[in-house]
């Protein structure tokens, strides 16, 4: 079963470097698909409150790691 | 099947950046087995795995074309989106100088006395085929998955995806039979820093279709999104570079 574990891991390893970074964006994700399509607010605005979500959780994430 | 070019060029695009780093990551290794076991079993090894990698996209493409769109694009999208951010996160911590670069030369002097390591070579060379088989399935899979989230989106785009992957695959490969050693001028962390880019671009307008978000001007706003991106991230290693050296004032 040790190939199996290899298989897992390298998947896993695919999407996931920081779990706390990944965590985050999956949180996002779920936050935006249970609210976004509900709100009214215009066909613009819920794709930038999607991009500008992630492109804090990154410039967040990558500032924190930076001042380790 | 025609192939519309002006919605085409951004997947091939952004299979060939991500394919050509993946099988550069490859080539290193294959080299290394070739020069130290024999290329018959690099060979062997490569070859196989390319065998078994084809037969999981000729199983898995034709596979999710019955799940419905949106479906896909929900899942696909959220596990490229995370694999673009990881790789964008990657090279804006390498473009800042806080984790080093990645060296090929270095990688290809680690598997040499690695390989070296493991005795003698004989006829079949088990540890020759193994490694070369390891390291061409690891970052084949990883070209699979993102010719198949790139180019399931929308219909029509895996090919031109597929094809992005194929010219890199035959570019490094000419590219290796005619240096014959690591491709390491590439410059691995500007092409991480691009893909990162596309790749984050693309997974946020496949998660919001998904979620059935209207974007403006449709799929011209994918290249909104990698603009957008490309600011953050040029963005973020300014922040970190700032970031480093007030800690190390501390």
């Amino acid at each position: 079963m040790v190939w199996l574990r290899t298989v897992v891991r390298e998947f896993y390893g695919l999407f996931v470097d920081d779990g706390r970074f990944a965590v985050t964006v999956v949180i996002w994700l779920g936050a935006c698909w249970l609210i976004l399509p509900h709100v009214a607010v215009g066909a613009f605005w819920p794709g930038v409150l999607l991009f500008a979500g992630l492109a804090a959780i990154l410039v967040e994430n990558a500032s924190r790691r930076a001042r380790k | 099947m025609t192939i519309d070019w002006a919605h085409a060029w951004p997947p091939f695009v952004a299979a060939f950046l991500a394919s050509t780093v993946e099988f550069v990551e490859a080539l290193t290794v294959v080299l290394a087995v070739g020069a130290v076991r024999g290329w018959r079993g690099a060979l062997t090894g490569a070859s196989a795995a390319m065998f078994l990698l084809l037969l999981i996209v000729a199983f898995l493409g034709p596979a999710l074309t019955r799940i419905p769109l949106a479906t896909v694009q929900l899942v696909v999208g959220g596990l490229l989106l995370l694999f673009g951010l990881r790789w964008l996160r990657k090279a804006i911590l390498r473009a800042a100088g806080i984790i080093p670069l990645h060296d090929e030369q270095a990688a290809f002097a680690r598997e040499t006395e690695s390989l070296r390591r493991e005795g003698a070579v004989r006829k079949w060379d088990e540890v020759g085929i193994a490694a070369a088989f390891k390291i061409t399935m690891l970052e084949g899979l990883e070209v699979v998955f993102i010719v198949i989230a790139v180019g399931a989106g929308g219909s029509g785009l895996l090919l031109p995806a597929g094809v992005g992957a194929v010219v890199a695959l035959l570019l490094v490969v000419f590219l290796g039979v005619a240096v014959h050693r690591p491709l390491a001028a590439v410059p691995e962390n500007t092409l991480k820093f691009t893909v990162g880019v596309l790749l984050s671009g693309f997974g946020t307008f496949w998660v919001g279709e998904g979620m059935g978000l209207a974007w403006p001007k449709e799929d011209w706003s994918i290249l909104a999104l990698v603009a957008g991106f490309l600011l953050v991230a040029l963005l973020a290693v300014r922040v970190c570079r700032a970031a480093r050296r007030v800690a190390v004032q501390h």
